[in-house]
């Protein structure tokens, strides 16, 4: 086995043991970025040389007889998220030259714990998109098929992980863009309850639905990365001082007398994939087979979760975007001859053509005489979305769900159709507006080899159930051992 | 045509955390440009605003001095425009839930009384603040201000005069700094007021449209640029015009006002709850420890004032019209208890000399206890009224106590009744043509005899026993 294949715990074990060192491990993983980097084109920023001097650290720590379970494992960041000294593109050319002069809290927790930091992966710009197509900076593929996108937004994360450019990372998931991208890529990534993770330091995208989570190897890998990262911060208002459990203490617990819930609505929905449907299908039988129970329920306002959520993310951010205006940092137009005509061409020049769509969508839903036909009416939707979700959770422990309608669609597919494009997060961006946390686990191929992921949905702060059936699950199944082929 | 000013004003009062609002930068005025800083103030990617409690308790002995209703569940909301010194592109406000609403404050005016109601009272951050280069096209921005805690407070449309607003806006000033939640300062923009104006016939039910002024830094400024408002729009109404709702600019030295903004080119501000903040709750149990520990107000000092020291109630006006005008009074009390003696020579003698040298009683170069020991030295007899005033401005020019300039200058009244005999019996052998007019009925000659013995005794006998000994030279 290559070094850069392990797991974080399979590393761990070997870092531990000194049968290996961070450096060694570091080097191989920077060794096979290099390697397939021009086909996966997973990266905006290799650190070579920061990660090698983290390693070496690391290696002291543990010589020292100090190990966690993330010393000297190399880790990439989604370049959504601050990193200090190491340039933060958010994949905008806005802000192609930004290097923030902090860490984000979750970069900190990683770094305290003494995880190395490869890079920082591709993305849509400002994460907004769901195949990496929307990136200013450069388009990764899928390790699986490289003419088809890997998902998005968290797309480097999971092509990354997927084509073992690193041991592990973390993405962030504002309608699904975690769990997406892990499904296409056939990684586990989850997105952890609203609060459940801190926000600072994490670009804002839509404020009240962002959420950092991890994508990994298998669902073990996914529980060490949680238990970092988890937990209530002070620099965040909306983070949750709510105990943080050992999210790998209960992996191994069976799933006797847990109870499913399969909502009708989700398997109504048009253009669902045979494959995909067949491969989630067959999981909600083996996971039955181990003890579970299955219950029919219902989630009622799923019609118009697509619709609510496409005005209260863009509205939010057409707020949270307000602030590059080329007057403090990041890009600025040259050719201006007033104010008005700098922020018109900075911000013009400077995002693409997907964020200017989405701002001018948000714009609009907050203006005056459009609020409450919009933005009002969209709130009180995601209310009832949480109500669905609250009524349904008193029938059941979980839920069962595809993740995608379909497998990674071909480059170029759909990106001229940008409201097909939306309608394809239907499965995922319900957990975001109600705030409850999903996993996405492998569970089946396409008749075209295309990974296809599950989805575990549960109760607020209730990771442990997700990652308990997923590990159950990823256990009696194989589909987390495959790997691409990349010459 | 009679008309009448409707006039709403606006009040921005900057709070004197330590802090700013949102982060730990400090708030102190007058740093060199940018060192009060920090990503969250900045407005840097990823970062977020952690609320500072004080400011919520400032805002909230706001509320209760105004008679205001607390909000239990209070929001803050994104205020949406570009502007270069407003770094997030959005300022942190509060819109459809304020922290306070429903409150009013008394006014007197020419000894009319008349209640002025508060809409509400609401929780922001300022912006930063720009400078432009007159030699080239180049605008720089300073973010020391940014973050630094305002709250709003809005009148309503009871003002119909710009005595009134004058009136008001003193009143809030009053109370602001009687709670120590702003320092008040109008030129450094900490305390600053809008106005809402317009016109209507006299009896009118139906408002006119109304213009709001902008730049009204002075008390003064305020009633000139209404006065000046209310004309204008009166001429145009009476020329059969129309006014348009327009932003209007004070000019301070033109003493006019100018259009800056029509409506057609106001803002929409886009106001949304901030996600990144939680709803703020004010429980029953904050306010109440809030309330505990509230100073007097200026309406109950006043009140004391005219109760405990039997003061006229202008007195009392005058003398709470600051906290430290009365806390000064009342320290002045505490050496030399006698109230209307004290305000005469506070409200008189000290207030006079501060105005005349354009400074506030803080900057007083006569402290309260000085002053009250000036007015005991008198009451004892040790100094007369005259030589009083003469140790006074002594006092304010030297800053040395009475005691000391008295023993200094060998101020001490003469009271020995036989050395004033001699100077008087002096004084009456060289005046034989007055002494003639008095015995014919021209009693008003003893204030020249009294003068002419102040003037051999430089003004240090006593002027009882001087008028005693006199009478009775006189009368034999």
């Amino acid at each position: 086995m290559k070094l850069y294949e392990l797991t974080i715990q399979s590393a761990h074990t070997l870092l531990k043991q000194k049968e290996i060192s961070s450096q060694e491990l570091t080097r191989a993983v920077l060794d096979r970025i290099h390697a397939v980097e021009k086909d996966v084109n997973a990266y905006i920023t290799v650190a070579d040389d920061l990660a090698m001097a983290q390693a070496e650290l690391a290696d002291k720590t543990i010589s020292e007889g100090n190990i966690s379970q993330l010393t000297g494992i190399p880790l990439a960041i989604k370049d959504l998220m601050c990193t200090k000294g190491l340039r933060t593109t958010c994949a905008s050319k806005i802000l192609e030259n930004f290097v923030p002069p902090y860490n984000a809290t979750v970069v900190e927790k990683l770094r305290n714990k003494g995880a190395v930091i490869v890079g920082k992966t591709n993305m849509d710009e400002f994460a907004m998109g769901s195949s990496n197509e929307h990136s200013g900076m450069k388009m990764t593929h899928n390790p699986w098929d490289l003419t088809r996108i890997p998902g998005g937004s968290s797309g480097g994360s999971a092509a990354a992980v997927a084509a073992d450019m690193c041991i592990g990372s973390l993405g962030s998931d504002t309608g699904g863009s975690v769990r997406q991208p892990a499904s296409h890529c056939s990684v586990v990534g989850m997105k952890p309850t609203y609060g459940r993770v801190s926000r600072f330091g994490l670009v804002a995208f839509a404020s009240s639905l962002d959420q950092i989570g991890p994508l990994t190897k298998d669902v073990t890998d996914c529980a060490i990365l949680m238990n970092a990262i988890s937990g209530y911060d002070s620099r965040d208002s909306t983070s949750v001082p709510e105990d943080v459990p050992d999210y790998t203490a209960s992996l191994t617990d069976g799933l006797e007398g847990v109870t499913i819930g399969i909502p009708k609505e989700y398997y109504a929905v048009g253009g669902l994939d045979p494959d995909v449907s067949g491969s989630v299908k067959n999981a909600i039988g083996k996971i039955e087979d181990m003890g579970a129970k299955c219950v029919d329920i219902s989630l009622p306002h799923t019609e118009y979760a697509v619709a609510a959520y496409y005005v209260i993310a863009p509205s939010e951010a057409s707020s949270n975007l307000a602030r590059y205006d080329g007057v403090r940092y990041g890009f600025r137009d040259k050719d201006r001859s007033d104010l008005m005509e700098m922020y018109r061409n900075t911000r013009s020049e400077g995002f693409g053509p997907e964020v200017q769509r989405r701002i001018i969508i948000g714009t609009y839903c907050l203006s005056a005489g459009y609020y409450d036909a919009y933005y009002g009416k969209a709130s009180q939707v995601r209310t009832l979305i949480m109500e669905d979700f609250k009524k349904a959770f008193e029938n059941c422990d979980a839920i069962l769900s595809p993740v995608t309608p379909s497998p990674a669609f071909p480059v170029g597919e759909n990106i001229d159709d940008p409201l097909t494009m939306y309608l394809s997060d239907i499965f995922t961006l319900s957990a975001n507006l109600a705030g409850i946390p999903g996993i996405s686990v492998p569970c089946g191929f396409s008749s075209k080899g295309l990974p296809i992921g599950l989805q575990i949905m549960g109760r607020h702060f209730n990771e442990e159930m997700l990652l308990k059936i997923a590990y159950n699950f990823e256990q009696a199944t194989d589909f987390h051992k495959k790997k691409p082929v990349l010459q | 045509m009679e008309f009448e000013s409707v006039i709403g004003l606006e009040v921005h009062a900057q709070l004197k955390t330590r802090t700013k609002i949102f982060c730990n930068c400090s708030t102190a005025f007058g740093a060199p440009p940018n060192t009060h800083t920090c990503p969250v103030c900045l407005g840097m990617p990823g970062v977020l605003p952690v609320l500072n409690k004080k400011v919520v308790e400032y805002a909230i002995r706001m509320a209760i001095a105004t008679n205001c209703t607390i909000a239990r569940e209070s929001r803050f909301a994104r205020k949406n425009y570009f502007y270069p010194d407003l770094p997030k592109g959005y300022q942190i406000s509060q819109y459809e839930l304020p922290i306070a609403e429903f409150g009013y404050i008394d006014i007197e005016q020419n000894g009319n009384k008349k209640r002025i109601g508060i809409t509400r009272i609401h929780i922001e951050e300022d912006a930063g603040k720009l400078t432009h280069d007159p030699n080239r096209p180049v605008s720089m921005v300073d973010f020391n201000r940014t973050g630094v805690p305002l709250i709003e407070i809005v009148s309503e449309p009871d003002i119909r005069s710009p005595e009134e607003a004058g009136a008001y806006l003193r009143h809030l000033h009053s109370v602001v700094r009687y709670l120590d939640i702003c320092d008040g300062n109008m030129e450094e923009g900490s305390f600053r007021c809008d106005a809402n104006v317009s016109v209507m016939l006299k009896g009118s039910e139906t408002f006119g449209t109304r213009a709001e002024l902008k730049n009204l830094n002075s008390f003064k400024h305020v009633e000139k640029a209404i006065y000046f408002e209310t004309e204008r729009q009166k001429d145009i109404v009476l020329d059969g015009g129309e006014v348009i709702q327009e932003t209007r600019l004070w000019d301070p030295a033109k003493s006019v006002t100018t259009s800056i903004r029509t409506k057609e080119d106001a803002h929409d501000y886009r106001y949304f709850p901030d996600p990144d903040l939680l709803p703020l709750v004010v429980d029953d149990d904050w306010v109440d420890r809030v309330k505990a520990t509230l100073p007097e107000l200026p309406d109950a000092r006043m009140k004391r004032f005219v109760r405990e020291f039997s003061l006229p109630p202008y007195d009392a006006g005058v003398l709470t019209s600051s906290r430290e005008i009365a806390d000064y009074f009342e320290d002045c009390l505490k050496v030399f208890p006698e109230p209307k003696q004290v305000s005469n020579w506070v409200m008189g003698s000290l207030l006079g000399l501060l105005n005349a040298e354009g400074k506030s009683i803080e900057d007083s170069p006569i402290p309260a206890h000085d002053l009250g020991a000036l007015l005991k030295l008198m009451d004892e007899d040790v100094i007369n009224g005259r030589m009083a005033k003469t140790v006074f401005e002594k006092m304010a020019q030297t800053g040395k106590t009475p005691k000391t300039i008295i023993k200094e200058d060998g101020l001490v009244q003469v009271t020995d009744a036989s050395a004033i005999e001699a100077i008087v019996s002096e004084v009456l052998a060289r005046s034989p043509k007055e002494i003639e007019d008095y015995k014919n009925g021209k009693t008003r000659v003893i204030g020249f005899f009294v003068g002419q013995v102040m003037k051999a005794t430089k003004g240090k006998a006593n002027p009882k026993i001087v008028n005693e000994i006199l009478k009775d030279k006189l009368s034999c």
